[in-house]
């Protein structure tokens, strides 16, 4: 094998000094050799980003780096800034998470590439300028000649993700460092983006790291990934091995705990219990040993070493790793509940281990929320100092579904779609611009305010941020009391110690703030100040987005568990299919404000019939990576078109494959001018399509 | 905060810590593990134990007047000398400091007080409301306060000081609600206050409960820097002879007095002045000091 | 866009009506111009200050809104009405504008960009030994009410002057009166005459602008696009002067239209104790004469210059800063 290009060795960072000191990255390495792409996945707190910034030297000045970096053989850990500089952007290179912020908001997106390339390369202006639109064509950018004069926030997020990429690869570097570049987008943009990262690849011949928490993304994209918690490297090897292989409890709770897009039938999702370890509060020992289900005391004595095990390049830093290896336990056996362990508790009662009980079929049941045609227009203001109303908006234009009782709809989307508007016009109960909206029973339109109370009572919301949903001022127990006293129950006390157990927390959490707890502790109790009124519906937005996965099985776990002793609705809005393909029983998919699709949720699923519910599935990536490497994406061109200007007939066909690709002339006639409404094409299943046709894409 | 940090401190987000002290123990240890903190909130509480105990030390009090000793350098029996009307000037400045410390707090704690619910309701009710509000606000804003003040000053004679403070106070705020009006409108996008309105909370309590708590950072911080502008405002009122009217004195009176003796009576004018340089220091220390205990991750030191 | 314009205009035209018209009326209610008249020795007969007074549109046995629309009328037509001494408040005060022109725009420039400076390179030093020095002298300048520094600049010149032949800063006026001299005599002994002001004036700005500049710098300090700028190969430096100092510059120089129009009646301090004869001089001058038509005058300036700056901060802000230009 070649001599690697990027090779780290006994990388620790620490910030501060003395007793408050952090040690977030404790003796990380890597090799990475040409062409080659490294997966460093971990959740938040694991360090990974920390690594990633050591290594380009771009921490501040107060942290302190040790270990080896070596660049083509070069050691760049301390160097002085010229050295650094010169490798900076020209050998080594990197996309950052967060285009948003990533561009100098003040200077023309071609100027900025233009100057990457006049840093490193001896050329005249105009070249550097001809090169920066050369660069921009390449990621993919249309009109890229006029595109490099507009501003960063005259682009979408993708597009800056795209000008960001451009700039790193203006130089040919030899290693690209990415840090999370498609968390911040939308699934179709991710996908699209990805893309561009694989052409750079092939462009430049690049080695790249590949830093994210999404085990899908990696999985079809890398050659061996490095699995990374509370600051270490826990396990490495060969991506299949890491995959269909995994030696390490924790990587193997991780794979347990992702929802899967392409699997139905409601598994059951194995959580790890309890949270990651604080960095500055490590425990003695092996740091997942206080959440893994195969500990046993000797775990406790030291930190294990990242050690060779079985054949080939693979490494794991658990005691317990070669008996997995050698089969004596299953990697599948290790969180089995009667695994044992420490933190091993039982299952909820009542949970049903995902047997669903309904009383009876769909249509005998009531409707407990019923939208019809509903429409919300925002005026659309433009300018800082004159500000005035330019257009029109079309937010959510003319939706309808029903969700009966004991029952979720999924309602899902890509940002923009008019998801979070809906949501919001449901919650309001005040009468819609058009269209009506009928929550159980009452039309909101025609509410007084004494009915509005009374809904009020019966319809509770669960909010995305856990910890924006909570104020920071209020301890748990008012935070819970607070719908009770709103409604005139007496003595809250006894009802908040129920609702404490029922979301599966200590009754003494009472007395603390939301501060003091994790994310999942806080959606949880988000959760139970929901249930506080014994409420009929649940309108939940995008209540796990904000969780780390192995935190967020157990919340869904937890919701489905409710729905099925309380007997709760749910109106389930998310932007992730794989989670809501776990939890809802039909779905709703969401365009510029229609609905493209609507239905059963294995039906939806496993044979889409509109054609932008297919291209939505299927730039999902799955965390199996065989199946990564033989699928084909249905890439969707462009971005999302601005909701206050939608394309005139069907809104999706200036993206649609179909429309592009496939149908006539007289065909595409039809799709221009006029308006495809749903069409109920199978047994609940339906889609707003004139030439709708099921096919498989998962 | 560095960009390193920051990223730290997403990595540390998602780590609970049970049993953290409270709030407040913890806004007052960073507060104090500041040099500046504790520099300022020592330099305030010896101001205010200078201006409250001090007269009690002396046995000149301030509408005394000591006809044996006219314009005296310090000495064993005039401490800080006389003026030229034989008061003393260690009982007439610290009397001033007491009227102007009176003022200034009195003043920043109603002036923040109507900010805040200005602001708030303005914010939340948006609409006609804010409209109304704020046309209030840039009127007040457009009208010259000194002007206004300096034209109402015979009012303010005889006594009638809480009406000073009344309007020094209604010249304070308008900045100050603008700030709590727009961070009002972002709070009320926050899920927490969408969750009480959808829970059926009214919107008073809303507003008294959930806003206001929550901006308290900002409004405590701008109280203390408030204290510090009341005073400097009412200095330059009384400096002009349009605040704090005779026989009363305050440290702008003092200093007007002092500056026409001070080339060859030092200790008329350099007393006087310096108190009420560390005075106003202290608050600003204090003030600057709780705004980065209060936020940590904000660096900012206006 | 015409129709918000107009919009925002007229609101400002009822918002400097409003504001004069309120002004108007307090200082008609509470100043006493016949005062001006009384215990003179001999004693001016009453029949004559009344003839006087209503000359002036000043008599209070006149019904206070009879007074304030005959001023409107006047106001309607350009006329401010005029002075207590029986000179034209509008001559008056476009006197004393230039005069306040001349003295704060070398103050505002020198201590704005003294300031600026100062505060951006304390951010980017920041915690260093600039960083911790120039923060306390801000602080220190920011505790000093201008009253004070005025008289403490007096009093240090007075004693500078005494140690010399013949004095080289002036503590009163704008120009000697009754110079002889060529035009380089005037420009010295003018510049004489501005040395303190300016300094009084610019120390406190240096101070504003410096906190303000500095919270701007370490704001961009902290955000994604320097980082980009670094790992692009941009050294340091070149990345704070290029990316962070250019982005961190907008918002001074948004405020620096803010101070403007603030500062034309607002150095009554400055002027007054330095004695130059400008608006905010004028200021005090006008309540201690029981001048009601300078007062609203005054009023009247006072918020066209503040509606004026702040919507030239809102423009220049608009024009400097790509994400909220009009487009």
């Amino acid at each position: 094998m070649s001599d690697p290009v990027l090779e780290v060795t006994g990388l620790d960072v620490t910030f501060g000094s003395g007793p408050g000191a952090v040690h977030a990255v404790r003796g990380v390495g890597y090799a990475l050799h040409p062409g080659e792409v490294l997966g460093i996945v971990g959740e938040s707190g694991s360090g990974k980003s920390v690594t990633s910034l050591a290594v380009m030297g771009l921490l501040p000045a107060h942290a302190r780096v040790t270990g080896s970096v070596r660049l083509k053989g070069r050691e760049i850990l301390g160097a002085g800034e010229k050295r650094l500089t010169a490798f900076r952007g020209k050998t080594i290179s990197m996309v950052f998470q967060d285009p948003l912020s990533a561009l100098t908001p003040v200077y023309r997106v071609g100027d900025q590439i233009a100057e990457a390339v006049r840093i490193h390369q001896d050329v005249s202006r105009q070249a550097a300028d001809r090169r920066a639109v050369e660069l921009l064509d390449l990621v993919g950018i249309p009109n890229p000649a006029q595109r490099a004069r507009a501003f960063p926030h005259e682009f979408s997020g993708g597009m800056r993700q795209r000008a960001v990429i451009a700039m790193a690869i203006a130089n040919d570097p030899d290693v690209i460092i990415c840090d999370e570049p498609t968390t911040a987008l939308d699934v179709t943009i991710q996908a699209q983006v990805l893309e561009v990262l694989k052409t750079a690849q092939r462009e430049t011949g690049a080695a790249i790291a590949m830093i994210t928490h999404d085990l899908g993304v990696v999985a079809g994209f890398v050659d061996r990934v490095l699995v990374m918690y509370a600051g270490r490297p826990v396990e490495t090897g060969p991506v299949d091995d890491i995959y269909y292989r995994p030696r390490m409890p924790y990587t193997i709770g991780l794979l347990g705990s992702v929802p899967r897009l392409d699997v139905g039938g409601r598994r059951r999702l194995v959580p790890i219990e309890g949270n990651p370890p604080s960095p500055d509060a490590l425990p003695p020992g092996c740091p997942f040993a206080p959440r893994c289900p195969m500990v046993v005391p000797e775990c406790d004595a030291a930190e294990p070493p990242l050690e060779p095990v079985g054949s080939g390049d693979r490494r794991a830093a658990c005691i317990r790793a070669g008996e997995i290896e050698e089969g004596r336990t299953r990697p599948g056996e290790v969180y089995a509940p009667s695994g044992g362990g420490r933190a091993g508790r039982p299952a909820a009662p009542g949970a049903g281990a995902g047997e669903r009980r309904l009383p009876a079929p769909r249509g005998e049941r009531g409707t407990v929320l019923a939208v019809d045609d509903l429409i919300r227009h925002y005026p659309l203001m433009k300018g800082a100092v004159f500000k005035r109303r330019v257009g029109t908006v079309y937010a959510v234009d003319g939706i309808g579904f029903d969700i009966r009782e004991g029952e979720t709809l999924g309602l899902v989307g890509e940002s923009g779609c008019g998801k979070t508007t809906t949501l919001m016009e449901i919650l309001e109960l005040a009468r819609p611009q058009r269209g009506t909206i009928t929550v159980l029973g009452r039309d909101t339109a025609a509410m007084t305010s004494r009915d509005r109370m009374a809904v009020r009572r019966d319809m509770q919301v669960v909010f995305q941020d856990p910890l924006a949903s909570l104020d920071p001022r209020m301890t748990v127990h008012d935070i819970l009391a607070e719908p009770l006293r709103t409604h005139g129950v007496g003595d809250p006390g006894p009802r908040v110690r129920e609702l404490l157990l029922l979301v599966g927390l200590d009754q003494q959490h009472a007395a603390r703030y939301p501060q003091d707890f994790s994310g999942g502790q806080r959606q949880r109790i988000g959760i139970a100040r929901a249930l506080a009124l014994e409420p009929k519906l649940i309108v939940l937005d995008e209540p796990v987005s904000a969780l780390d996965v192995s935190i967020q099985a157990g919340v869904i776990n937890l919701l489905e568990d409710l729905k099925a002793r309380l007997g709760l609705s749910y109106l389930f809005v998310a932007h992730d299919l794989s989670v809501v393909r776990h939890i809802a029983d039909r779905i709703a998919v969401m365009y510029l404000g229609k609905i493209a699709e609507i239905g059963q949720v294995d039906r939806v699923y496993d044979t889409p019939m509109h054609p932008y519910t297919q291209a939505l599935l299927s730039a999902i990536p799955l965390p199996d990576p065989e199946k990564e490497r033989s699928r084909t994406r249905i890439l969707l061109e462009g971005d999302l078109p601005s909701p206050a200007a939608p394309p005139s007939g069907c809104r999706f066909r200036t993206r649609c494959p179909k429309f592009r690709d496939v149908l006539s002339d007289g065909e595409r006639e039809r799709c221009v001018d006029e308006e495809p409404v749903i069409r109920v094409l199978d047994e609940d299943q339906g889609a707003a399509c004139h030439y709708a046709e099921k096919i498989k894409v998962v | 905060m560095s960009i390193a940090d920051e990223e730290h401190a997403e990595e540390l987000a998602g780590v609970g810590r049970i049993g953290t002290p409270s709030r407040l123990r913890v806004v007052a240890g960073r507060f104090f593990r500041s040099g500046q903190g504790r520099i300022g909130f020592a330099l305030l509480t010896a101001m205010f134990l200078l201006a409250f105990a001090g007269p009690h030390l002396s046995k000149w009090g301030y509408t005394d007047k000591d006809f044996t000793a006219f314009l005296a350098p310090p000495s064993a029996e005039h401490w800080w000398g006389t003026l030229q009307t034989g008061a003393d000037v260690y009982a007439v400045t610290l009397r001033g400091m007491q009227k102007s410390l009176i003022v200034g707090l009195l003043a920043a704690v109603v002036g923040t007080g109507l900010a805040a619910v200005v602001g708030a309701f303005a914010g939340y009710f948006l609409g006609w409301t804010d409209r109304t509000l704020m046309w209030v606000t840039d009127l007040l804003l457009v009208l010259p306060a000194f002007l206004i003040l300096a034209i109402m000053s015979p009012l303010f004679a005889e006594g009638q000081w809480l009406l000073f403070v009344l309007m020094l106070a209604l010249f304070l705020w308008m900045v100050t609600s603008k700030i709590v009006r727009s961070m009002t409108i972002s709070l009320k996008e926050r899920e927490f206050i969408h969750a009480a309105r959808f829970m059926g909370v009214h919107p008073m309590k809303i507003i008294f409960r959930h806003v206001i708590p929550n901006l308290s950072s900002l409004l405590i911080v701008d109280a203390t820097l408030n204290v510090s502008a009341a005073i400097l405002t009412e200095t330059s009122l009384s400096y002009f002879g349009f605040g704090i009217q005779p026989p009363d004195v305050s440290m702008g009176s003092l200093i007007a007095d002092g500056a026409r003796t001070a080339v060859y009576a030092p200790w008329t004018f350099w007393f006087c002045a310096g108190l009420l340089v560390v005075t106003v220091l202290a608050v600003n220390l204090v003030g600057d000091s709780l705004r980065d205990a209060f936020d940590p991750t904000a660096k900012r030191n206006r | 866009m015409a129709g918000f314009l107009f919009r925002r205009l007229l609101n400002y035209v009822v918002l400097i009506v409003v504001a004069t018209s309120l002004a108007y009326m307090l200082a008609a209610g509470a100043l006493n111009p016949r005062a001006n008249y009384e215990g003179r020795n001999p004693p001016i007969p009453p029949a004559v200050i009344d003839a006087r007074l209503t000359e002036l549109n000043l008599n209070d046995r006149t019904p206070m809104f009879e007074r304030y629309l005959t001023w409107a009328g006047g106001v309607v037509r350009g006329d401010f009405g005029k002075m207590v001494t029986g000179g034209s408040v509008n001559e008056d005060l476009a006197r004393r504008i230039g005069v306040t022109l001349r003295l704060i725009t070398i103050g505002l420039v020198l201590g704005s960009v003294t300031g600026v400076l100062v505060g951006a390179y304390a951010a980017v030093r920041q915690y260093g030994a600039f960083d911790r020095v120039s923060t306390g002298a801000s602080f220190f300048v920011l505790a000093i009410p201008t009253v004070v520094l005025a008289n403490m600049l007096i009093i240090a010149a007075v004693w500078v002057n005494g140690l010399l032949p013949q004095p080289i800063v002036y503590v009163s006026g704008e120009f000697s009166a009754g110079l002889t001299g060529g035009f380089w005599a005037r420009a010295v002994d003018r510049i004489q005459h501005l040395i303190l002001p300016t300094i009084s004036l610019s120390l406190g700005l240096i101070a504003i602008y410096s906190r303000y500049q500095r919270n701007m710098m370490l704001d961009v300090l902290g955000a994604d696009f320097i980082r980009t700028a670094m790992a692009k190969g941009l050294r340091r430096r070149t990345a704070l002067i290029k990316h962070a100092l250019r982005t961190a510059l907008i918002p001074a120089v948004t405020y620096f239209a803010f101070t403007f129009g603030s500062l034309l009646v607002g150095t009554t301090f400055t002027e007054k104790i330095f004695g130059w004869h400008g608006m905010g001089e004028q200021l005090v001058n006008s309540i201690y004469t029981n001048d009601v038509n300078s007062v609203a005058a005054i009023s009247c300036f006072a918020a066209f210059a503040v509606l004026v700056a702040s919507l030239a901060s809102d423009v220049l802000h608009a024009v400097l800063d790509p994400r909220v230009r009009v487009g």
